[in-house]
């Protein structure tokens, strides 16, 4: 029998329930995460119409780059201020 | 700490250290009860029988504990303890020695005045990883994890996702814990934050890693500072990781362990065969993967990837460069062991036979250079240039430094924009078009970095292209190696 040493981090990942997605987005404030791909602005600027236009309130936000993680106080600040966040992939 | 890790107590009095497999040992156990009947408060430690030597009512150490912690070479030892704390040490026979240890004169009628020992059972080179598990295992906090009898090692480590497509050598205690002799630094170190999870990366990790990587306890300083350069935001190891372009970290290696350790700066450079180049390189892919989490598919998006990131590390050759090393020529003393990271893909060769003045080496260099990527993007990508030995010496011939180099590289590959916005010649990509106007340099100052290495006979250079760079991206990243 050999023993061997865990290679990994060890950490178990915790699960976390999602929200219910809401009925309708109306009143809702949605926040729309550009984050900093070419032209992701151009579709964020269309989804946003597409939201006033159902009685959404938006809020736009953005990454200072796509290559990392958004900062913590961003995600704080989105989290706080926001029902819903829609984030951008685009090129 | 459990039992095995502490170190026993020496009782007080006189101490002997003996095994029956030793010629030296047999010899003296006629003085060992010589000692006793003069009264001699003695203690002895037998290391193999535990009836040995009759008539000395010996204390079985085949556990070795007492002769591994107290540092026990050779036996016989004799010590002399008082309140706990070794006073005096003689080994092998040694009449007059023995003599003066013990008080006792007379010792050991009809022997030779002396006689060397033999080697200890606890520094047995055949022992010494068992030993090392043994008495300092419990140093290590990482998971153990029994492999069952039928269970193939190499199969084991596949099947649990801790490879990396390659059989990797399966970390047990005692090879962790050779590795770890290769750093001064404790096993519960942090050395780095790992991306993508953000999990605290441990020399301890980095030591599984390595060893699971191949490489030798000497090469542990250098994956160390690589995981620590690799894990900053400034290299930014997560876009690195997650990039769907095809690039992974590449390691460049300055100082003098590189020949310490035994680096390959020559022929095939860039390929297979040494094993310090190849395992290095592979470790902190290893710790990425494994302590980091990020895996191919998962946080890992390359579109195609390339086979340097199974392991890509290099060292520049120093000694037959007409230039001072990268390292030094990015800030750090002569003479330091330094890492540099950057964000590669694979290599590509430039092959240039004709050349023989710089003007038209740096010319060629740079119309090959200019297609890095795309022949129409710029400033975006940074790039190293891995100049052979054969297009360094046309340079030094000329007396071109890095510097005279680089400007006239950065020279010809000033482009004006309207060769390069989007639509031009026919090709929609490019830069935006109100760059049409401008005049563009092909790599941001500082963009290019010059690596002297290679085998001595072939015209060629080669191109290792990188990634969105800068603040944006990831920026060439050096870190001092230290033990």
């Amino acid at each position: 029998m050999t023993t061997i040493l865990d290679p990994t981090s060890e950490r178990t990942v915790a699960t976390r329930e999602r929200l219910a997605r809401p009925s309708s987005l109306e009143g809702k404030v949605v926040g729309l995460l550009d984050i900093s791909k070419p032209r992701g602005d151009v579709f964020l600027d269309r989804l946003e119409q597409r939201l006033v236009s159902v009685g959404a309130t938006v809020r736009r936000f953005k990454k200072p780059t796509f290559t990392k993680p958004a900062p913590v106080d961003l995600r704080h600040e989105i989290s706080t201020q926001c029902d819903v966040v829609i984030e951008a992939l685009a090129d | 700490m459990s039992a095995a890790t502490l170190r026993p107590t020496l009782p007080d009095g006189v101490v002997a250290v003996v095994k029956r497999g030793c010629p030296t040992c047999e010899l003296v156990a006629p003085v060992l009860r010589q000692l006793r009947e003069a009264g001699v408060p003695l203690t002895v430690y037998t290391q193999d029988d535990p009836a040995f030597p009759e008539g000395t009512d010996p204390v079985d150490d085949t556990s070795l504990a007492m002769s591994w912690h107290h540092d026990i070479d050779t036996v016989p030892t004799l010590l002399r303890v008082f309140g706990g704390a070794e006073e005096a040490r003689t080994e092998g026979w040694h009449r007059q020695r023995w003599e003066g240890l013990t008080g006792v004169s007379g010792l050991g009628e009809g022997l030779p005045e002396t006689r060397p020992g033999c080697g200890s059972l606890s520094v047995d080179p055949n022992l010494a990883g068992e030993l090392a598990v043994r008495f300092t295992g419990s140093r290590l906090r990482s998971r153990r994890i029994e492999l069952a009898a039928l269970e193939d090692e190499m199969e084991a480590l596949f099947d649990r996702g801790w490879t990396d497509g390659l059989p990797v050598v399966p970390p047990t205690e005692a090879r962790v814990l050779r590795m770890l002799e290769g750093t001064t630094r404790e096993p519960d170190d942090v050395v780095a934050v790992a991306p993508p999870d953000l999990a605290p990366v441990t020399v301890e990790k980095v030591a599984v890693n390595a060893v699971m990587a191949g490489c030798k306890p000497e090469y542990l300083p250098v994956v160390l500072a690589a995981v620590e350069a690799a894990c900053t935001d400034e290299f930014n190891i997560h876009g690195v990781l997650a990039t769907t372009m095809p690039v992974g970290p590449v390691i460049i290696v300055n100082g003098p362990v590189r020949r310490r350790i035994g680096m390959n700066a020559g022929v095939n450079v860039l390929g297979q065969g040494n094993r310090a180049n190849l395992t290095i390189g592979r470790a902190l892919q290893l710790v990425i993967r494994n302590v980091g989490g990020g895996r191919p598919g998962e946080v890992d998006r390359a579109a195609h990837g390339n086979p340097g990131k199974l392991s890509f590390c290099f060292p520049e050759d120093e000694e037959g460069s007409p230039w001072e090393p990268l390292s030094v020529a990015r800030g750090f003393a002569p003479g330091a062991d330094v890492v540099t990271l950057f964000p590669g893909e694979g290599p590509r060769c430039v092959v240039d036979q004709a050349s023989r003045d710089p003007e038209s080496l740096a010319s060629s260099l740079a119309s090959a250079l200019r297609t890095l990527h795309h022949p129409k993007l710029v400033l975006g990508f940074d790039a190293i240039l891995v100049v052979g030995p054969e297009h360094a010496r046309v340079f030094r011939d000329a007396g071109w430094g890095r510097a005279e180099v680089l400007a006239a590289i950065h020279e010809r590959l000033t482009i004006p924009g309207s060769e390069l916005v989007r639509g031009a010649g026919g090709i929609a990509e490019g830069v935006p078009e109100h760059l049409a106007a401008a005049t563009l340099t092909k790599f941001r100052p500082g963009g290019l970095l010059l690596v002297h290495a290679g085998g001595g006979a072939g015209l060629f250079s080669a191109i290792i292209g990188g990634w969105a760079n800068g603040a944006v991206g990831s920026q060439p990243t050096s870190r001092e190696i230290t033990r």
